[in-house]
């Protein structure tokens, strides 16, 4: 893909002290794409998320490099500036949706409040929330409910809703399906599909099942201690593997393994 | 909703019950004779035995607890053997001003121990985290009693900033007489537009709120501290960092709503210990609370306004838990869909 | 999941002595808490020895040396009857941890087997065990011992009699707690199907597990009930004169407070840092040994 990059991360370095977790040369994200960082727990995959979002600090992390978000650069920026660009341009997407929404909070609550705090009024904001919802195929209503009352599903869905509802340009979404069974994930896949589709979101999926990569995402790179092996279209990367890490990968997972 | 409240009233008569009979056991372990006190130190031996009859002290323990329960459940608590006067009217008299300052020392405790509270979680592991770390505990160790005297000394005595004892000062009675309608000084002064009442009340209150504040202060800041910092791992949070949540919405909203629950369950805690804790400051500040009239009771050995007193202070804790019960099952869905 | 790493623990391999002290260093609290803990035990120990006036602490009178305000030749000056406060104070550190040892053992004593009983049993014993200990758990503390010191003659024996009489539930409620979340596992499930006595599983299983706990409780009680005793001294119903108790030596001096402060000010000061040291020691104790604790104010 030629011309500006939608995320563009070049020499980003994040470390623990003298300990690197994540050293990635070169890693595009265009618009309406998806691309899949697949690799092992521990690969650095979720690091990476938090240092675009400019959260590595929370964790103890120091981040170096350039990640720029429409040839704007964002490492640098104070915290200030950058929660201008959390949820409402970068959004993100966790692994264990249960744990994912404040229990005490009625979940469209922290939907709204969201959305007030990146600029949207009161009656703004509840339309906003409700259309969303029903893009995500929930009834708005769902939002009167507690975390507690929704299955894993549901939240995951309400998660994604408010992605749209703040109508962020980058979804990084770290294991949203690991959780959920094979049923309820193929939903899921479909409706990030609908919103590359429909809106043109640029979608990270992260994860460590090959399979869903394949069935997912445009372009893969796979990641193995903090370093990106290899990236291209899936197509190609899944096939023929250049690199002797992902054909292992290949290997153990059955139905790839038998496709080839 | 209703019936969770339902069960926890419910819940509470039995234990209230429970409270009377153990309270009723506890104080008839007596050895000394109620009835000799009640006569009079000149009375005859005759006189006594009258009196032990009348008193209802000659029928078994049995029969006096269950005619004590009935009597309760009646409004009759008993007649003080002290002040021959209706025990509950006595404690009705004196209850106020134990409220008023239990009720300012929780509202300090709060507005200092929450901020201050969620401050060290701010910065785990930081100096300014152990002095308030530290400080807390100084808090919770602090013998109430002696507290009272130093800053009766310190601030009366030595500096003469704050008045020493009393609920206000005397003299304003003449002045500006106070009008009582609820029993509350503080109240009763913003009601009748009483000023100078009403600065003479706030200024007594200061430093015997200050003392009782302490513990629960300590208390609140430590418990607010210990449950922000136990949630702040979570993923919830995570997720509301990527929202672009300021960090003090972080701390004070998100965090602090989850600390409510066990936070409220501590403030009922120390309800109840504050208003037995104002029992030892009162005799200090000369505050005619619920404090001196159990220092009476127990001067007279006075049974039946010992009983009285115990168990009215129970009864409250036991009302503050309840509340607090009904209070966390609003916040927090999690306790009443249990 | 996203975390920093963690701290490695100490492995079983590391030295006893160099895990101690790892994790004493990560844990202020617990040094300053168990140093000052250990300078107070140790002053009670040998306060006879080193005391210049050990007679004071008993029924010695110094007419003449009435109320003197602190100087060289006593640190914290001389009381109404003409007594060292200094030595009147450190005598006193044999007195409070000492009621408050008493009290816990007796705590213990009443409280776990009642709480091994109703967490192990379950049933109707359970239901009737824990109704009863709801109800002294719905009285503060000091308000019953209050009431009870206030029947009993007044002395130091009454005093402890009427905290322990109150403390004892807490314990009941933790024991069983840990009974019953013991008694649930599924390898004590197949104890009982095997037929091991319901004996030895409460000593092998339950009891070990139950000592953590119990100890943690135990240091952080320390302090409670000392300011509790001390409390009871100074209403007048425990310690009486000559007994140097620091609640009754502050009771004492209140009314010779406002010229001379030292009666008060010294015994008092002596109650909150005892009281601060074993909370110190208790949360310190806390942090180490409890990973995951279920918040006991």
């Amino acid at each position: 893909m030629t011309g500006l990059a939608r995320l563009a991360i070049s020499d980003l370095d994040v470390s623990f002290g003298s300990r690197q977790v994540v050293s990635i040369a070169d890693l595009r994200l265009d618009r309406a794409e998806i691309l899949g960082l697949a690799g092992e727990s521990g690969s650095g995959k979720s690091m990476t998320t938090l240092a675009v979002l400019g959260l590595a600090h929370t964790v103890g992390a120091t981040v170096s490099g350039s990640i720029t978000l429409d040839g704007q650069e964002l490492t640098g920026l104070p915290q200030e500036s950058l929660r201008d660009f959390r949820g409402r341009r970068i959004a993100a997407i966790f692994q264990s949706p249960s744990t994912a929404f404040n229990p005490v909070y009625r979940v469209g609550s922290i939907v709204t409040k969201a959305l007030r705090l990146h600029g949207a009024t009161k009656s703004e904001a509840s339309d906003r929330a409700a259309e969303a919802m029903r893009q995500v195929l929930l009834p708005p209503d769902l939002m009167r409910r507690y975390p507690s009352q929704l299955s894993g599903g549901q939240l995951q869905r309400v998660a994604i809703a408010l992605a749209v509802a703040l109508r962020a340009e980058v979804l990084l979404a770290d294991e949203p399906t690991s959780a959920l069974d094979v049923t309820v994930q193929a939903e899921v896949l479909d409706l990030l599909r609908d919103l590359r589709a429909s809106i043109g979101m640029s979608i990270l999926f992260i994860s460590h099942d090959l399979a869903v990569v394949a069935e997912l995402c445009d372009r893969v790179a796979v990641m193995r201690e903090g370093l990106i092996l290899e990236q291209g279209p899936a197509s190609q990367v899944l096939s023929a593997p250049a690199h002797p890490y992902t054909a292992e990968l290949l290997q153990s997972v059955p139905k790839l393994a038998s496709t080839t | 909703m209703p019936v969770f409240v339902a069960r926890r009233i419910a819940l509470a008569i039995v234990v209230v019950l429970g409270v009377i009979v153990v309270t009723f056991v506890v104080v008839h372990v007596v050895p000394g004779d109620p009835a000799a006190t009640w006569a009079g130190p000149h009375a005859s031996a005759s006189q006594i035995a009258r009196a032990r009859k009348y008193l209802g002290l000659d029928r078994p323990l049995v029969v006096q607890l269950v005619s004590y329960l009935g009597g309760i459940a009646s409004g009759n608590w008993g007649i003080s053997i002290h002040t021959h006067r209706s025990v509950l009217s006595d404690l009705m008299t004196v209850a106020p001003a134990s409220l008023e300052l239990v009720i300012t020392a929780l509202v300090l405790a709060m507005v200092a121990g929450i901020p201050i509270g969620l401050f060290s979680a701010r910065r785990p592991g930081r100096p300014a985290d152990q002095l308030i770390r530290a400080g807390s505990i100084v808090g919770i160790s602090m013998p109430i009693f002696w507290m009272a005297l130093i800053l009766q000394l310190v601030f009366s005595q030595r500096l003469k900033l704050l008045p020493a004892a009393g609920e206000f000062s005397p003299g304003l009675l003449f002045t500006h007489p106070l009008v009582k309608r609820t029993g509350f000084p503080v109240i009763d002064s913003l009601l009748g537009g009483n000023l100078p009442m009403l600065g003479s009340t706030l200024t007594h209150l200061i430093l015997p709120a200050i003392v009782v504040a302490a513990y629960p202060a300590g208390l609140i800041a430590r418990m607010v501290r210990a449950q922000v910092l136990e949630v702040i791992g979570d993923t919830h949070i995570l997720n509301a960092r990527a929202l672009g949540f300021g960090e003090r919405q972080i701390f004070g909203r998100f965090a602090m709503k989850l600390a409510w629950t066990p936070v409220a369950a501590a403030i009922a805690l120390v309800f109840g210990y504050s208003l037995v804790n104002t029992f030892l400051v009162e005799s200090i500040f000369d505050w005619p609370g619920l404090g001196s009239y159990a220092a009476a009771s127990i001067a007279t050995l006075d049974t039946p306004a010992i009983l009285g007193v115990t168990l009215f202070v129970a009864v409250a804790y036991v009302g503050a838990n309840l509340v607090v019960d009904v209070v966390q099952a609003a916040i927090d869905p999690r306790i009443r869909l249990r | 999941m996203i975390g920093a790493p963690t701290i490695t623990p100490p492995d079983a391999a590391m030295p006893r002595g160099k895990a101690l002290r790892r994790g004493l260093a990560a844990n202020p609290l617990l040094t300053v808490g168990g140093a000052l803990v250990l300078l107070i035990v140790f002053v009670a120990i040998v306060a006879p020895l080193i005391v210049p006036f050990p007679g004071d602490a008993g029924t010695a009178t110094h007419p003449f040396e009435v109320l003197k305000a602190p100087s060289a030749a006593h640190w914290f000056g001389t009381d109404n009857v003409g007594r060292d406060i200094f030595s009147r104070v450190l005598f006193g550190a044999r007195v409070s941890p000492v009621i408050a040892i008493i009290v816990l053992v007796i705590a213990c004593l009443v409280g776990i087997p009642l709480g091994v009983a109703a967490g192990f049993l379950g049933g109707r014993v359970d239901e009737l065990i824990m109704r009863v200990t709801d109800v002294f758990l719905a009285f503060p503390p000091l308000l019953l011992a209050l009431a009870l010191a206030a029947v009993l003659p007044a002395s130091l024996t009454s005093v402890t009699i009427a905290i322990a009489a109150v403390w004892w539930p807490w314990y009941v409620r933790l024991i069983r707690g840990q009974a019953a979340s013991v008694a649930g596992r599924p390898y004590v499930e197949a104890c009982r199907a095997l037929g091991v006595s319901r004996m030895r599983i409460i000593f092998r299983h339950i009891l070990p597990n139950s000592i953590t706990p119990v100890l943690v409780q135990v240091s952080l009680d320390v302090g409670g009930v000392i300011l509790t005793a001390s409390a009871l001294s100074f209403l007048g119903l425990g310690a009486q004169d000559p007994v140097p108790d620091w609640g009754l030596m502050v009771s004492s001096g209140q009314s010779y407070f406002t010229p001379d402060w030292w009666m008060v000010t010294f015994p008092g000061l002596a109650i909150l840092l005892t009281a601060f040291a074993f909370n110190l020691l208790g949360d310190g104790l806390r942090d180490l040994l409890d990973p995951k604790r279920s918040f006991l104010p």
